[in-house]
């Protein structure tokens, strides 16, 4: 919805609310539902309205806990037979300066404030422990944002007795738990208040009027960037830019204007700005988030543009460089296809804002920011939030290796006539394991990214995954898998529930990466191997479509299942009776 | 502004913040006139008032306005009429 996207006018978000909800509401698009608790130590009314909104135009409804006035720490610390029965899958815990309700008094000594900060920082860690060993899910944890006023001006934030270097002392113990705690997420309303303005942020009004700890007009922005942790948590982020070429990532018209004459580097004001934008999407390589190119140009124009010797972003920096003169839509669903991406998995960034209005027309989940002038692009995309980190794992960071090596692979794949002689070429190596701690976080985040791949669409936190992996109820497996042009990382995993001598799979997933590798058959075998090691002679399948899962459709019936039931929805239930000399199907990887 | 003129845009910014196309809101109107009107969206309803007139009350208005007449009396007195 346009209304919600950045940068949207917050007076008219917070006015037309109970109108935009119910537009939202009114929209076909398939959502997640989360129970999202909220414990508050200030007002907390207007944030979950508009955090709704936020939630539901990213993808999930939201149904909401929210506690008493200002009860965050009793209802994390006690008993709370409400909170229990709501069985929260994410907790945030909504405090602010305004609850540090006792500071140092200036000029006093060391050993008292640090004695102060421990005190402070225990009855946070304990209040986090308690949730943890109680609700076991994700908490996100406001950090603490300066306060408004400064007793001792400057000298607040150096003084070991200053309020500002008592927060920021404060902030740094937070950062170090968040550091060794897995779950455990920072919402960093101190960069917030510093970017909407600490003067107005703090408007006294909103907390002596109505217990509100920043100004209500700040709650669109504020509840924006914490409904990225969230969607990101429940892998709903962004995965590849798209971009444009002329005027998007360097000034002037290739093609037009020669690639001498485009406006990138140091030398002019309109050059840096378009080298800083570069520089700031490389980053993102970093990060996992793949690059493609979809430019209306020859193809050697738009190489050659790249190859400015004052760009930062290289060629080889894209996965897919589109440069025709197709429609940009068109081009956008081939990339998402190539790439085996959903088209809602991409952002489009585009100066040209017919370009921007066909997509958004052809493409509906993909995201189209609304860029402005050059020098507004990086803000408009970082405060859009569609790559929010909420972990990073070694395979984010690897991701672009992964696709280019795929890539090779592809082109090897024409020089042989038979596809079996590919595969083998190949030299795979998998590694199919029960879950182990290294690969927990990798495994909850494949569950929640996993649309196509994906028998029954079940999403788990990394703590149901840890809980699943503990119980002696369940078999599970992960498949990592390596070949000659790279690691792969893990690309499958399969759980399976045990009763009596049937195994029933509530989940088996594939990144599409490994499409057509023979995984899904080594993956099988080693779930038969299992089964046999305990005594179990029968599995059982299970497939509930979804608009994004056809692809395994007839995946059971392909690994030899027959089907012993359906229904007009077109879920199906399969049963495969392990026979004793069972022959393996996995052929071509080395386990 | 003439009193008339705020009314019409009062009526407006009620309809926009209860999403409630019939409402008509006069002097004598309150919050027990609306069903939605409780003093979660109060904070709101002032917001959006304040933003769409241009103007700010201060809290000693906000805790002592009793209908819509005395609100739009502020506004008056602020913006001059």
């Amino acid at each position: 919805m346009r209304e919600l996207e950045y940068p949207f006018d917050s007076e008219a978000v917070l006015k037309n609310a109970k109108k935009l909800r119910r537009l939202l509401l009114a929209e076909k698009t398939s959502r997640i539902r989360k129970r999202v608790a909220v414990l508050g130590g200030s007002t907390t009314h207007d944030i979950l309205r508009i955090l709704e909104l936020f939630l539901l135009n990213q993808g999930i409804e939201p149904e909401f806990y929210e506690s008493e006035y200002g009860q965050y720490y009793e209802d994390a610390m006690f008993e709370n037979k409400r909170l229990e029965a709501f069985q929260p899958e994410v907790i945030y815990i909504h405090t602010s300066s305004r609850n540090i309700t006792s500071f140092p008094a200036p000029g006093a000594d060391k050993a008292s404030v640090d004695a102060m900060l421990e005190n402070w920082f225990c009855r946070f860690q304990g209040m986090w422990e308690a949730l943890r060993n109680r609700y076991g899910c994700p908490v996100i944890q406001n950090n603490f944002e300066p306060p408004f006023y400064r007793i001792m001006g400057n000298k607040e934030s150096s003084d070991i007795s200053g309020r500002i270097r008592f927060l920021t002392r404060l902030n740094e113990r937070f950062y170090q738990y968040a550091d060794t705690h897995d779950n455990f997420y920072i919402h960093d309303i101190h960069y917030m208040a510093a970017s909407y303005g600490l003067e107005r942020w703090a408007d006294p009004f909103y907390w002596h009027m109505y217990k509100y700890c920043m100004c209500l007009q700040a709650i669109p922005e504020f509840a924006c960037n914490l409904s990225h942790i969230i969607k990101a948590i429940f892998g709903k982020n962004k995965k590849a830019f798209v971009l444009d070429l002329d005027n998007t990532l360097w000034g002037g018209i290739v093609g037009d204007d020669g690639v001498e004459n485009l406006e990138i580097g140091q030398e002019t004001s309109m050059g840096q700005v378009f080298s800083e934008f570069q520089t700031y999407l490389k980053a993102h390589k970093e990060l996992g988030v793949l690059l493609s190119v979809c430019s209306k140009n020859e193809e050697e124009n738009a190489l050659a543009g790249l190859a400015h010797p004052e760009g930062i972003l290289r060629p080889e920096d894209f996965i897919k460089i589109k440069a025709n003169w197709e429609p940009k839509s068109r081009n956008l669903a081939e990339i998402a296809q190539e790439l085996n991406l959903l088209p809602e998995s991409l952002v489009f960034v585009d100066d040209n804002p017919a370009e921007r209005e066909i997509v958004r027309s052809q493409l509906p989940g993909t995201a189209v920011p609304d860029l402005k002038t050059p020098e507004q692009y990086i803000r408009i995309l970082d405060r859009s939030g569609f790559f929010e980190v909420v972990s990073l794992s070694e395979d984010d960071r690897k991701r672009n290796e992964m696709y280019q090596a795929n890539l090779l692979r592809e082109r090897q794949q024409a020089h042989f006539a038979d596809y079996g002689e590919y595969l083998t070429s190949l030299e795979m190596k998998g590694t199919i394991k029960a879950f182990e701690p290294v690969y927990m976080a990798r495994i909850a985040q494949l569950t929640n990214k996993s649309n196509q791949f994906n028998l029954t669409t079940k999403r788990y936190t990394q703590s149901e995954i840890e809980q699943t992996a503990a119980s002696p109820d369940y078999i599970t497996l992960y498949g990592r898998l390596e070949d000659k042009f790279g690691d792969n990382g893990v690309v499958s995993v399969v759980i399976g529930n045990k009763r009596e001598k049937q195994l029933h799979v509530d989940l088996w997933i594939m990144s599409c990466r490994v499409l057509k590798r023979d995984m899904e058959y080594a993956m099988m075998d080693q779930l038969v191997e299992e089964c046999q090691s305990v005594g179990i002679s029968t599995i059982i399948g299970y497939y509930y479509p979804t608009a994004k899962n056809r692809m395994v459709k007839d995946f059971y019936q392909l690994q030899g299942f027959r089907q012993v039931k359906g229904d007009q929805e077109g879920n199906t239930v399969w049963q495969f009776d392990i026979p004793e000399n069972y022959q393996k199907k996995n052929r071509y990887i080395e386990t | 502004m003439t009193r008339e003129k705020i009314f019409e845009t009062l009526n407006e910014v009620f309809r926009d913040v209860f999403d409630d196309e019939s409402i008509v809101v006069e002097e004598e109107t309150t919050a027990d006139d609306i069903e939605d009107w409780d003093s979660l969206e109060h904070i709101n309803l002032v917001a959006a008032v304040e933003q769409e007139l241009g103007v700010k009350f201060t809290m000693g208005q906000v805790v002592t306005m009793k209908n819509v007449g005395e609100m739009v009396d502020i506004i008056l007195e602020q913006i001059g009429e």
